[in-house]
């Protein structure tokens, strides 16, 4: 191993022999076969329409990592997406101004979060059993108040955040690559995310060596919740109305996007990029058997063997010395 | 002359970038208890390993009661008679002793796939009543200390009709009493033409059991001794290649008289009960006793991993409130614990990160960003001061040796600049000259300031490091030992203050 090496020497280095670069090969490697099987997979249109895809479950996945990194789970994101969207357009309905109703919509996807990390690391029970539970409760909360109806009553003014672009890219876009940047400076470059690593390392040593443990935890449940919370807003936009049962299933989506890009459960290792790289390979798949016509009963099935062969190929790979 | 039990010749073995065995020669006679010594790294787990069939030799011969073998795997390696009890336990904690005592060998009811309990209960209680145990066969397995679980671990072997059992530091974490009992059994396994191979870093216990020593230094034979006529010295010479100043080197310092820290009738779970002594400046205090006395536990009340029900802790004649090890480090107080890979390290992380764990809010820049830059230069310093032997400040901690994974752990501590420095076991599975190192630095600690509270189950590191001796015996303090009477005799008689029983 080198002593002393240049930053981008490091990058260099990093990016050859990085989890991520050989998820990146996998990827391309995903998008040539589609291109091949389905020629008009690469042209413009449908590259925007994917990219604008992948940032929903990209930002919900970049949450999702934060609290996988500590060996724990997140299964209540989706239902919370459904709570924060219901919140926002039913705000908004009632007149609130959107950044306000986003605003506030996101605080109450937060309280759940909040709910979720104080029973797992003051009351220390069982992240999936905790998260489970709020699945339930979120969801049932949003069909009470809802009556399962769609809240349609959305202002003109708030549309673009998911419809509108920038640059020619989506809006969606360019609030995942906010995010992801946001979150891959928290987790390389501060305290908080070097203690993230360590729970999920070692939370006994973690704690033993003077760090707040469950507080950390806390935090990390309310930034899952706070991401959930942000893509369920901006899929209001997209569909220009709150449905109940918005993000059903996202939740899957989101830990597969994780564990694609190399995150692994038992936490401890894992990274944004890896995340995207991982969120881009679900999305063009799917893409890509829409293209060629596959049903979507099949569709299912196909992902849940790459979700599990992503698993495999992360087993057998060999161990870095 | 007796023959040969087991005959290892030329044993090589290289893994990526080191040799770890070159050439070695290795041999047991029936009834024969063989020492296997050298430092950390010297190569005696490889060896082991490679003849129980868990590595394959790159080069050599094995030769089995007279057959040239090389045993795929463990299991078969056990049904040859070879059987290995490693240092981490190999058992389930959540089952009891009767089932981890027949995992894998279950006793069916005739063609039936059902477990026949009475005769495996049978069986057990032969078993153990033979050993002279006396066990609860019912309760799970973690709820029994480290030392009976160690004896499942023999009787699992005995169930298996075996002729050489190998004993990789069976007795790191067993007090005096244990060990004795440990060797009777290993006598009269030896009695019955058993052989034993034993390994371990306490020199005068491989003395007390063996027959005969070997050594290996850099994964190679660094000679052979008679364990009745070699010395101490002998012995070291050979597994570090120089002569190593005296180990246990007898301090002679004046403690200080201020009093640093006091601890008033501290009460809570599992069972201490109102421990109260007090802690002066620079002296280091040893706190001696069985395993199951309340040490460990005594220092986890006091640094608020688990909660106390009573008493009260006094920072230089202030009460303080130490509820969380977040607490404890902000009062100046380090706890070493005594499992460094489950309690102390994180393995996948660097030493660097490690090295900073507890000192983060001394690394911050713009309230929440970790300075690289400080970070290095503390990681540098410390690896310089305490000299640890790392390839670059990046490597994961999970590839260091022991005894230089101890030193990253006391390096964490140290860079927290603590008033107080609590250790655990401080010397647990660490080679004889990283051991003089820590005893070194442990000393000089206290020379510079460091009130020192030192738990440890070896008495000689008790007694050559402790300005004052504290014994505990089932949760309570039973005596504080003055400079002018800690005695080996004095310590253990009052740490088995119940009787022995």
């Amino acid at each position: 191993m080198e002593t002393k090496r240049t930053a981008g020497g490091r990058l260099l280095t990093a990016a050859v022999k990085s989890t991520e670069s050989a998820i990146f090969l996998a990827l391309v490697l995903i998008m040539a076969v589609t291109e091949f099987f389905a020629p008009n997979f690469l042209s413009g249109s449908n590259l925007y329409l994917i990219s604008r895809q992948i940032s929903f479950v990209a930002i919900v996945a970049i949450g999702e990592l934060f609290v996988i990194l500590t060996g724990g789970i997140d299964l209540s994101v989706g239902s919370v997406m459904a709570l924060a969207g219901m919140a926002a357009a039913y705000l908004m309905k009632v007149g609130v101004n959107p950044s306000a109703a986003v605003f506030l919509a996101v605080m109450v996807g937060m309280a759940m979060g909040a709910v979720n990390g104080v029973l797992i690391s003051y009351v220390k029970i069982a992240p999936f059993i905790v998260t489970l539970g709020m699945l339930s409760l979120a969801s049932g909360l949003v069909l009470g108040f809802s009556k399962g109806w769609p809240i349609t009553e959305i202002p003109k003014s708030f549309l673009p955040i998911a419809q509108g672009s920038f640059l020619g890219l989506p809006i969606p876009l360019w609030v995942a690559a906010f995010v992801a940047v946001v979150a891959h400076v928290v987790l390389r470059y501060t305290a908080f995310g070097r203690r993230t690593y360590a729970i999920g390392g070692n939370e006994q040593a973690t704690f033993l060596s003077g760090i707040n443990v469950s507080r950390i935890k806390l935090r990390l449940y309310m930034i899952s919740a706070a991401t959930a919370s942000l893509a369920g807003i901006i899929l209001v936009a997209r569909f220009n109305s709150a449905q109940a049962d918005t993000g059903k299933g996202w939740e899957l989506d989101a830990i597969a996007a994780a564990v694609i890009g190399g995150t692994s459960l038992a936490g401890g290792s894992g990274s944004v990029l890896g995340v995207l790289i991982g969120a881009c390979i679900m999305g063009v798949i799917k893409n890509g058997l829409v293209l060629m016509r596959v049903s979507s009963y099949w569709q299912t099935a196909i992902i849940g063997i790459i979700i599990v062969l992503a698993a495999v190929l992360d087993r057998v790979k060999p161990k870095r010395a | 002359m007796a023959p040969t039990l087991l005959e290892m010749q030329g044993i090589s073995k290289h893994f990526p970038g080191v040799k770890a065995l070159d050439k070695v020669d290795f041999s047991v006679k029936p009834g024969e208890v063989v020492g296997l010594l050298g430092e950390n790294g010297a190569g005696k787990s490889t060896l082991m390993k490679i003849l129980s069939g868990v590595y394959r030799a790159d080069a050599g011969e094995i030769v089995w009661q007279g057959k040239t073998v090389a045993f795929p795997g463990i299991r078969e390696a056990q049904e040859a008679g070879v059987t290995i009890i490693f240092q981490e336990l190999n058992n389930c904690p959540n089952l009891t002793p009767l089932d981890n005592l027949f995992l894998g060998r279950e006793l069916h009811r005739p063609h039936s796939p059902f477990l026949h309990y009475p005769a495996m209960r049978k069986k057990a209680l032969e078993l153990f009543a033979h050993l002279g145990i006396p066990i609860d066969l019912d309760v799970p397995l973690s709820r029994l200390s480290t030392a009976l679980q160690q004896m499942i671990e023999i009787a699992k072997a005995l169930l298996t009709n075996v002729k050489l059992l190998v004993m990789d530091e069976p007795t790191s974490s067993l007090t005096e009493r244990e060990t004795a009992r440990l060797f009777t059994i290993i006598r009269e396994l030896k009695s019955k033409g058993v052989s034993v191979i034993f390994i371990s870093h306490k020199l005068n216990e491989v003395f007390e059991i063996t027959d005969r020593i070997v050594v290996l230094r850099d994964g190679q034979n660094a000679g052979e001794l008679d364990s009745h006529t070699a010395t101490t010295e002998q012995l070291i010479t050979r597994m570090v290649g120089r002569e190593l100043g005296a180990l246990y080197a007898r301090r002679a310092r004046a403690g200080g008289s201020e009093e640093v820290l006091r601890v008033e009738g501290l009460s809570g779970p599992p069972h201490v009960q109102d421990v109260s002594f007090a802690l002066r400046k620079g002296e280091i205090l040893g706190l001696a006793g069985l395993i199951g006395a309340g040490r460990t536990e005594t220092a986890r009340l006091l640094i608020g991993a688990a909660r106390k029900t009573r008493g009260s802790i006094l920072l230089s004649g202030k009460e303080v409130r130490i509820r969380s090890p977040a607490d404890a480090v902000a009062q100046g107080i380090a706890y070493l614990p005594e499992d460094r890979k489950v309690q102390a390290l994180i393995l996948p992380m660097s030493v660097r990160e490690n090295l900073t764990m507890s000192i983060h809010r001394m690394l911050l820049h713009l309230g929440a960003f970790i300075s690289r830059r400080k970070e290095n230069e503390i990681t540098d310093s410390y690896v310089a001061s305490l000299s640890i032997k790392i390839a670059s400040r990046e490597q994961t901690v999970n590839d260091l040796s022991g005894g230089n994974q101890q030193k990253v752990v006391i390096a964490k501590w140290l860079a927290s600049k603590p008033r107080i420095l609590i250790l655990d076991e401080p010397t647990r599975g660490i080679d004889v000259h990283a051991k003089a190192e820590v005893h070194r630095i442990v000393s000089e600690l206290a020379e510079s300031g460091v009130s020192i509270l030192l738990i440890s189950s070896e008495l000689p590191e008790i007694l050559s490091l402790s300005d004052r001796v504290l014994v505990m015996h089932e949760g309570r303090v039973k005596a504080l030992l003055e400079k002018d009477q800690v005695s080996q005799e004095n310590i253990m008689s009052a740490a088995l203050a119940g009787g022995p029983g």
